[in-house]
């Protein structure tokens, strides 16, 4: 997927260049002070993932939503997730570790929906372009619709 | 000098934290670190072709063309694009926030520049296609099913919750950047 972001992004950069050289310059540069000016943000975002991940690592989570937890269990798992931000290629295989270790399906439901949605450490960028308020109740509304999608989906899978 | 420590303050601050975490709980403070030089190296690898095209979609592409197909009037069309672009997209939820500042520079509706949002946050293709094969197509497509309603509802909520004035100040502020 990264691949193909940046094989698009080089041949429209090169039509770009073809069709106007200065305008594609003026683009650039956009695209470096976009950067630049969220960059201290960013940076804030990637240390708190660190720290974040060190203490609630796989093994504390498992403990946290592990079999027959409940709704307890779905609560932790709704929080972890919103307080994390793990990328998703080692979310999923987790979720799937954490469902064979004895995690029920609506944990998990919970789990991915608000790890997705919700972004606790994302929060100093998200402000600084919506602004605190709508910061909050988006991350709010998101966090109280995956209460919803965990509900359905323990509905759904477990019923198949 | 001096501005630009007041802009890194805060990363400055956490990553004195991150020190202090060494010192005290090496492996801690270490396991800290490492995932956040593996979070360093995926922001390095996956954001700078956003940054790209979105710098690309500021020059070229006019605001008459984004009112057009996503503004105020642009219905449901302006939706399912949201929907679509979001979906498309690849990277982390922190990227999709400077795009969408420019789709409001651009004049994007602001219940699109919401679902634009969710669908970055949630309904990714190549998301999706792990998911299902880690925890099953069901699975997959329930969470599929739920969101797409969930995230309507959501942009809908906020943007009707949210007061004309503090979006203006929002759009005026995205047109900063």
């Amino acid at each position: 997927m990264t691949l193909t972001m940046y094989i698009l992004t080089l041949i429209l950069l090169i039509i770009s260049f073809t069709t106007n050289k200065i305008k594609t310059k003026k683009a650039l540069k956009k695209a470096w002070k976009a950067f630049e000016h969220i960059l201290p943000e960013f940076l804030v975002v990637i240390l708190l993932v660190g720290l974040l991940l060190a203490i609630i690592n796989p093994e504390l989570i498992a403990k946290l939503i592990g079999p027959s937890s409940g709704w307890f269990g779905v609560i932790i798992a709704a929080v972890v997730g919103a307080i994390t931000l793990i990328p998703g290629f080692i979310a999923f295989p987790t979720a799937a570790l954490l469902l064979d270790g004895g995690a029920g399906y609506m944990q998990i439901g919970a789990f991915i929906s608000t790890l997705m949605m919700v972004g606790v450490v994302t929060m100093p960028v998200e402000i600084k372009y919506f602004g605190k308020k709508l910061t909050i109740q988006r991350n709010l509304l998101a966090f109280a619709f995956s209460f919803v999608v965990a509900l359905i989906i323990g509905l759904v899978v477990t019923s198949i | 000098m001096i501005k630009l420590l007041k802009r890194y303050k805060i990363f400055l601050l956490i990553l004195g934290a991150t020190l202090i975490l060494m010192l005290i709980n090496r492996p801690l403070g270490i396991k800290a670190l490492s995932v956040t030089v593996y979070s360093f190296k995926e922001m390095i690898l996956i954001i700078p072709p956003i940054f790209v095209l979105l710098g690309l979609l500021d020059i070229w592409i006019p605001r008459e063309t984004m009112m057009k197909y996503m503004g105020d009037n642009s219905g449901i069309k302006g939706i399912i694009l949201a929907f679509i672009i979001g979906s498309a997209a690849a990277g982390p939820l922190y990227g999709a926030f400077p795009v969408a500042a420019v789709f409001m520079k651009k004049g994007v509706k602001f219940s699109n520049v919401l679902i634009f949002i969710g669908a970055w946050s949630t309904t990714k293709v190549p998301m999706f296609l792990f998911e299902a094969s880690s925890l099953g197509l069901t699975f997959a497509l329930t969470r599929l099913f739920i969101n797409i309603p969930g995230i309507l509802i959501i942009a809908w909520i906020l943007s009707s919750m949210t007061k004309k004035e503090t979006i203006e100040t929002i759009y005026s502020n995205a047109s900063k950047f």
